[in-house]
Order: structure tokens, then sequence, then C-alpha cells
């Protein structure tokens, strides 16, 4: 059983920037309902892709200067990185199928 | 994927408060039910900060709280509930099966209560600046803009909703709207129009987003008198209406001409054993304490149809 874990800024660059295996970021906030609508997504696929991928939290209320670094303008957003680098950037809530795609795209 | 689907008596298709109050009438009637949502419950309502007319809540409770207390409530009586996006429906006589990204399910009765989405505008850059300066989401998106100026393009309640949760970021929200009153309740114009930050551009249509890697303008036009302004702006908000989610079931069910369902009082589809309830259907006034009713009235007709 693997889950996403939920980071802080500090460890933005060793867990994401850095990993090595590619990595889905989800910047998210407790305000926000489509947040929360995606979250049980991002844990299937964190499930899913176990090994392969890893899935990481970020609440943009607590880090805001990764969110901004980021040019977050929405949330929620997910950022695929392969190898430090962000190679898809989907914004808002879609279905799990769409989201393999982009995932399957980083491998 | 299983070859043998499983079974229930009922199938809820959506899990706002329309899905929800169906799943508590039909856990109730001790009828095997299964609610699919494509992602977390809580339907639109989940995007309100605060809702002030369901009765009961007089201190005011959030979307996300009310429908997370409305699934408890539902699981507590026996509901299951499934994440997994709904492609498809097959009528075989009194058989039915819901086909889904997480396999078939077959039930005696179905339950449609998969709401609706945000309508986009279709002007230039605004699938382009979503996500940077384009929003469907103030309660989410709305600390992005503190001291900034946005625009709001609507004049319903979600519209005039968004424009005040704004205030309390923006340094000024210019909602602009194509006729010269708005359709909001009575209630939130008087707050709208008492808001210093809030200014009303009526009569008018938002017509281009520009911007370079974040919007810094939109082009406007008055429908009245042709006049184009521009509006410097960092953020804009789109409430123009919703889009039902019904894609999947123009053979299956009666549509009107913007794609809802049409029902009956008992919120029968004409199709013996599908039911819709909610958002998704024809004329629904889209409002939390009509898509719990319409959930109710639909479970008690589906019993009343498996049992016979």
């Amino acid at each position: 059983m693997s889950k996403p874990v939920e980071i802080e800024e500090a460890k933005f660059n060793e867990a994401v920037l850095q990993a090595e295996t590619p990595v889905l970021v989800d910047f998210w906030a407790p305000w926000c309902g489509p947040c929360r609508m995606v979250a049980p997504v991002v844990e299937e696929l964190a499930e899913e892709y176990e090994g392969r991928f890893s899935f990481v939290k970020v609440n943009v209320d607590g880090n805001p200067k990764i969110a901004s670094q980021y040019g977050i303008m929405s949330i929620p957003t997910l950022i695929v990185f392969k190898a430090g680098q962000p190679v898809d950037t989907i914004i808002g809530f879609r279905p799990k199928d769409e989201l393999k795609k982009s995932l399957e795209a980083a491998l | 994927m299983n070859k043998s689907p499983k079974k229930y008596d009922i199938v809820i298709i959506g899990g706002g408060p329309a899905g929800l109050s169906a799943g508590i009438y039909a856990a109730r009637a001790r009828l095997s039910s299964l609610l699919i949502e494509r992602g977390a419950v809580g339907g639109q309502i989940i995007n309100a900060e605060w809702v002030e007319n369901y009765p009961g809540f007089n201190e005011s409770i959030s979307g996300i709280d009310l429908t997370e207390a409305m699934h408890q409530q539902a699981t507590k009586f026996g509901l299951e509930t499934l994440v997994a996006e709904v492609t498809g429906i097959d009528i075989k006589g009194r058989q039915k099966v819901v086909r889904t990204s997480q396999g078939d399910f077959t039930a005696k009765a179905i339950i449609i209560a998969g709401g609706s989405e945000r309508q986009k505008l279709g002007v230039p850059g605004e699938a382009e600046f979503t996500g940077k300066g384009v929003s469907y989401c103030a309660t989410c998106d709305g600390p992005f803009f503190r001291g900034r100026a946005v625009a709001v393009v609507g004049g319903g309640n979600a519209a005039i909703t968004e424009a005040l949760e704004l205030t309390r970021f923006a340094s000024r929200i210019t909602v602009i709207h194509r006729r010269d009153e708005l359709r909001a309740a009575k209630i939130l114009q008087e707050k709208a129009f008492a808001e210093k930050k809030i200014e009303f551009l009526w009569d008018s249509v938002l017509e281009e987003i520009v911007g370079d890697a974040f919007v810094n303008r939109v082009r406007v036009s008055n429908v009245k008198t042709k006049k184009k302004t521009v509006l410097d702006v960092s953020g804009v908000f789109m409430a123009v209406g919703f889009k039902p989610n019904t894609g999947y079931l123009k053979d299956i069910v009666k549509l009107d001409d913007i794609g809802t369902i049409i029902t009956n009082e008992k919120m029968e589809t004409g199709v013996p054993g599908i039911f819709a309830a909610g958002d998704i259907r024809s004329n629904s006034i889209r409002q939390v304490i009509a898509a719990a009713g319409d959930g109710a009235v639909a479970a008690i007709g589906a019993e009343k149809y498996i049992t016979g």
C-alpha cells in the first residue's frame, strides 16, 4: 500500500526534484472542494503505480513559495516531474484514465 | 475486470446531495445500494464556502462539511461507495447494467444524479489561461489574488456568491453581466450592491482574455451601445452557468435541448426503473435542498419499482 506523501517546501528538492522515479505533485488546500475530489483518484494511482512513480502532496496554504515558483493560480493543480523538470500540468479535476495517460507518458 | 458483474438492487450515479439523499433512503429501505462517484462525494456544492439556505443549519455550514455528513449518514445505513467513472448504461429488460471504469454492475433500478459542471464561455484566451488567471472556483483560487483586481463573469447565484467571497482577497471585483439586472437571490444582490469593492459592468459580454504568462486584461463589449472597453485584471472567474453530465445518456433517456434529463414529478425518466434526481434534471432549481428532495423521491420510487 503506497500513499501520497504530504511534504513541506524544505523537502521539495529532495522529494521531487531529486527523486529517482517520476513524481506527481498534487498542489491542494483544505478549503478547496475540487481538491477533495482529486484526492481519492490520486490515492488509487499511488497504489497502482507503486515503485514506478512517487506521489507527493503540497498544501499551498503553508507552502506559498513553491506554489508561486511553479506559477500556481488555481487548485487543484497536478504537475508531473521527470528528472527534476515539470513535464505535464493538469489543472482541475480530470478522470483517472486521463491522469494515467499523463503518468504513462512520463515513464 | 470481473466477468460476472456485481449485483445491486439500486445503483446511484453521482455523489452530490441528490445521490447521497437517495442513498440514505435506499439503504434504509434495506435495498443493496451502490453509489458511484468519479471523485470524492459532495458534488458542486463543495465549491461553496458557506451554505446559508439549507434548513437546520442556522450558523451556516460549508458545502464540504454538509455533504460529508450526508455521506457518513448514508454509509451508516449501509450505502456502498465506489470511485469510478460511469461510461454507459445497458438495458436488458428489467435488468440494467451500469458500465464503469472499474467494471460492470447490474441493478434493478438506477438513479442518475450525476449533476453538472461549470460551463465554459468559449472565448479566446479562456482555455489558454485556465489556471493562469482564469478560474471556475473562487473558493479554491481566491487566495491567489490577494490585492489584485479581478473580474467575475455572470449574474446568477454562483457569480454573485463568488464576487462576495472574492472581497476577502481581491482589491476590486468587476462583475461582467450580459443583462441589466441580476438573477441572483435578492439577499445576495443586496450584499453585493452594498460592497464597495464590487462594481458592475451591465449589458456587457466578455470577448477576450489577454495576457502573457498570466492574465493581465480582458476585452469587454457592451451589447446595447456596442462600445468596447479593456479592463486590467489578474483574474477572471467564470460563473456563466452549468452543463449537465449527460454525455453518455443521449440514447438512453430523454434529454431537453440543454441536455438535462426530462422527468415527471416522481423523478421517472420514462425508462422503467431509471430515475433522475438533482441538478441533472430538466428545470431543476439547482439548490441543495431540492436535490436532496429529488433524491428521496427517486429512491422511494425505485423501491416501489423493485418490490412491485
